[in-house]
């Protein structure tokens, strides 16, 4: 299951490092929105999958999947989703202002 | 007498007083208070003489930074007591001289502040025993001959010059140091009288460390190649061209290679390049100096000729380590102890031209040849002084450049015989060129005084009227003149108080007593006073042919190291700005490109190379089929992102991989990441839908088809070695996981879910963090909204 993960992980970070090249604002957003998927994914797969209950203690054997990564995921999914609001918002802001979706092409271009 | 350490502290302190004092009595110029300093200094320095004479030596020493063997120490001895004397001596005589000649308008606290700036640092620099000690008080005296020679800042020539002498000079002063620190890794000291006993000749950094230094002394003393700074120092006052770039300054390199001789004086590289350096100055500095118009450009090759002389003859005294305290060492001893006697002889001489180019341009206005002549009559001091400068400079008796020549051409001969170092080979052109060089000397000492001084009298060329100077400005170089005539007369007075403990300094361990001859002003009919009659027979007819020439000026050709300079800069700012605009475009993607590339380089690189990749599957969980269901259909809806071509789709896509992501936190045991992970892919795709609502409808994509193919190549190599990395980590565990200690969450905190104890109990601090960057989040997004520009501040970056 882990290898599947992994390999599932790598295609999304390929998916993202393309959108991140683009030019368009909005494709970058979610290049980045794709890449903390990948990275949670990972985080996941690096504490071992399935190995044990949910971690809630309850009647159980006792054995539990690791919480660790959990509890950073967490974590880490709250943060992303406080930047990729605020770059939504900016983005917004700057077509509103500046009439501008496209990263510029180059000081050269223009 | 005071410690030393005071005395090199005196114009520093005295530089902080100068606004206070300047603005505080504005009726007297304040040269006459900083006058006190050099003048107290100097007699102070005095009181060193005969105890120094005797072979005394004084040491003192200071704490600095005792962590990096790093002592503010100083020690005077015979050497260092020559420079000081100079140092004071003429800081003394240019200062009275700069009374008069500076105007009360100019900015006189800047001056006198830069000047007593350098001359604490000229004292630190022949004081420091410390080579790092040296090498800040040497870099202080670039840096005030820098301030100084672009003293009249808003004149575009003063700006260069000072430019060029402080990155020719700062360069070389990087070289050095870079050579200290070399030479501190070879003996593990860094006082200079510990080095020479502890210097091991053999070790493989003792070349290099004597080139290094030998850059820096060269280029401080304007040897060649590095003299081109020189003439353009001329820019600066002439108090300050006769006091930094003739009597002071320029010398700091030769003290540097009379300092170092006993350390690096046995080797036979340093004989080889500091003869021959020596020698190509002398002639190039004397073969320039005749074809300048400029009285100052003049004496500013004359100065980097004389500075090549006395360069050459410590080259010259360096062989006398490869006999150590035998007979026949003495002659070459004797050639150092003609560099000292030039040494002394030049500060005298140049420093009095200098100051009789300054009377002239300040009577008349002009300093160029062609425009003046017939002063004589005018002003018969300057004249007389001029006279004497210049044919003692010239080696003529009886003045005292013509003992010191004398002895130059006698090392010169003795030298050409000698058997060390192959020089039987080339032996023969030393003395040749000297005499050459020697003979272009003379030509343009008669330029100095005849050009100026004699024939007709233009009158309509000169800006004012002929006169003679104030007495004031003419006292410092009467007394120069007067020292010029003395040192003739009486020359064992100065050889046997200073010049002879000078030279024990560059002979520690040699016994000097009774090998050195006294100086005679009369020593028979040998072959340096026939090459003397020889310079002034050729120079005469020289000076004959050349005067019928109606411009003296041969312009410089094509190929010169100004040029070499000047274009050497031009072309690095040139490339400089080619390169940084070629890399940095100014878009986002390529410097992603960059950073990618980088990462997958080194990433990847280090990856191969330490055959870090591994994978095992054995300790895979099980494959359900429903799961690899999800998988491939995230991995299809990833893909489909790329090729969607609205908007919408993407943003569609994206959601359905969040909430696959959910659903794979379900199937693996995280309810509340599913949880979070459902609410805030809604929130999140709500967001998408809201900018997607206000941003126009299409977006051009059209990237050329290059840029596009190295954007999926990059992709992918990002993605493998993601993939890679990760197989490999996962396959080997290296220890146990510490979460079984969190299984025990109900006893250390009372919480059933693990997750939320690790959150709210455990590792809380991240959790408050995290709601920190929210709560910044959402006031970002609130001012973006609400904020706005009023009108007539906004857009400040497109004005």
């Amino acid at each position: 299951m882990e290898t599947v993960i992994i390999i599932l992980a790598g295609v999304l970070v390929t998916v993202a490092t393309y959108l991140i090249l683009s030019k368009g604002v909005l494709r970058i957003i979610l290049g980045t929105a794709l890449l903390s998927h990948a990275a949670h994914l990972l985080l996941m797969t690096m504490g071992g999958l399935k190995r044990g209950g949910v971690p809630v203690i309850w009647e159980g054997d006792g054995i539990y999947t690791d919480a660790l990564p959990q509890a950073l995921i967490l974590t880490s999914i709250v943060i992303s989703f406080a930047v990729t609001a605020f770059l939504l918002v900016l983005a917004y802001r700057t077509y509103q202002e500046k009439n501008l979706t496209l990263m510029a092409r180059g000081l050269k271009d223009e | 007498m005071i410690s030393l350490q005071l005395a090199i502290m005196i114009p520093f302190l005295a530089a902080l007083f100068i606004p206070f004092l300047y603005k505080k009595i504005p009726r007297i110029h304040i040269g006459w208070i900083v006058l006190i300093v050099p003048t107290v200094l100097f007699i102070t320095l005095t009181q060193f003489i005969p105890s120094i004479a005797e072979g005394k030596t004084y040491l003192h020493s200071l704490r600095w930074i005792s962590s990096y063997g790093i002592h503010f120490t100083t020690y005077v001895d015979g050497l260092s007591i020559i420079f000081g004397l100079l140092i004071t001596g003429i800081g003394s005589l240019v200062i009275l001289y700069s009374i008069y000649y500076l105007s009360e308008k100019e900015s006189l606290h800047h001056f006198y502040i830069y000047l007593l700036l350098f001359m604490g640092a000229m004292l630190g620099v022949v004081f420091s025993d410390n080579l790092m000690v040296l090498y800040v008080f040497w870099e202080l005296t670039s840096i005030s001959s820098f301030l100084l020679i672009a003293f009249w800042y808003h004149r575009k020539k003063s700006r260069y010059g000072a430019q060029k002498a402080l990155l020719i000079t700062f360069g070389g002063g990087i070289a050095m140091l870079t050579s200290f620190m070399m030479i501190y890794f070879m003996t593990g000291t860094l006082s200079v009288r510990e080095i020479i006993s502890s210097i091991d000749t053999s070790h493989t950094l003792f070349v290099p460390a004597l080139l290094l230094l030998l850059i820096g002394a060269f280029t401080k003393s304007a040897q060649y190649p590095f003299h081109i700074w020189l003439p353009d120092a001329m820019e600066a006052p002439t108090p300050v061209s006769a006091y930094l770039h003739s009597a002071t300054m320029v010398k700091a390199g030769i003290y540097l290679v009379a300092r170092f001789t006993p350390v690096f004086g046995s080797h036979e590289v340093w004989f080889w390049l500091v003869t021959s350096i020596g020698l190509i100055t002398l002639f190039w500095g004397s073969f320039n100096a005749v074809r300048q118009i400029d009285l100052k450009a003049l004496l500013a090759y004359s100065t980097i000729s004389q500075l090549g002389l006395i360069m050459s003859l410590f080259g010259i005294g360096s062989i006398a380590h490869q006999f150590g305290a035998a007979e026949n060492a003495v002659m070459y001893t004797q050639a150092s102890f003609a560099a000292l006697f030039h040494l002394v002889n030049h500060s005298t001489f140049k420093g009095a031209l200098f100051m009789v180019v300054g009377i002239v341009d300040h009577g008349v206005g002009t300093r160029d040849i062609r425009r003046l002549g017939g002063l004589m009559s005018f002003m018969p001091v300057s004249f007389t002084i001029a006279l004497i400068g210049s044919f003692s400079m010239a080696g003529l008796p009886p003045f005292n450049g013509f003992l010191s020549k004398e002895m130059f051409f006698e090392a010169l001969v003795n030298v050409s015989q000698s058997n060390v170092f192959s020089i039987q080979a080339f032996g023969i052109l030393f003395p040749v060129i000297a005499w050459i060089a020697s003979v272009f000397t003379f030509v343009y000492c008669m330029m100095i005084v005849f050009k100026t001084f004699f024939g007709p009298y233009h009158p309509e060329k000169l800006e004012h009227p002929a006169h003679e100077a104030k007495i004031g400005m003419l006292i410092p170089p009467i007394i120069l003149a007067v020292l010029i005539i003395g040192i003739f007369i009486f020359p064992n007075i100065l050889g046997d108080f200073l010049l002879r403990p000078g030279l024990a300094s560059l002979y520690p361990s040699f016994n000097l007593d009774g090998m050195l001859k006294p100086i005679s002003i009369w020593h028979g009919f040998n072959p340096a006073l026939w090459m003397t009659i020889g310079v002034v027979v050729v120079g005469i007819i020289i000076f004959r042919v050349q005067s019928r020439r109606k411009s003296l000026y041969i312009p410089p050709g094509k190929w010169t190291f100004d040029q070499l300079y000047n274009s050497t800069l031009e072309q690095i700012e040139l490339r400089g700005s080619k390169i940084t605009s070629r890399y940095m475009t100014g878009s986002l993607r390529d410097y992603l490109v960059y950073i990618f590339l980088f990462l997958g380089i080194s990433v990847g690189g280090i990856f191969l190379f330490s055959n870090a990749f591994s994978f095992d599957l054995s300790s895979n969980a099980p494959v359900s089929l429903h799961e690899l269901l999800i998988a491939l259909t995230m991995m299809a809806a990833g893909i489909a992102i790329i090729f969607a071509k609205s908007r919408i789709t993407t943003i569609l896509l994206n959601g359905a991989i969040g909430y696959s992501i959910a659903l794979l936190f379900v199937l693996f045991r995280a309810p509340d990441l599913a949880l979070t992970q459902l609410v805030v892919e809604t929130v999140t795709t709500a967001l998408f839908l809201l900018c997607f609502y206000f941003l126009p409808k299409k977006e051009k994509e059209d990237a050329p088809q290059r840029t596009k193919r190295v954007n999926v190549l990059v992709s992918i190599l990002v993605g493998v070695i993601f993939v890679a990395v990760a197989l490999s980590v996962q396959s080997g565990r290296l220890f146990e996981s510490i979460s079984t200690y969190f299984n025990d969450a109900y006893e250390l905190s009372g919480a059933n879910n693990i997750v939320n104890a690790i959150l709210g109990d455990f590792r809380a601090f991240d959790t408050m963090l995290e709601v920190i960057v929210l709560f910044i989040g959402g006031i970002g997004v609130f001012t973006l909204i609400k904020l706005r520009a009023r009108k007539g501040e906004d857009n400040i970056e497109n004005q």
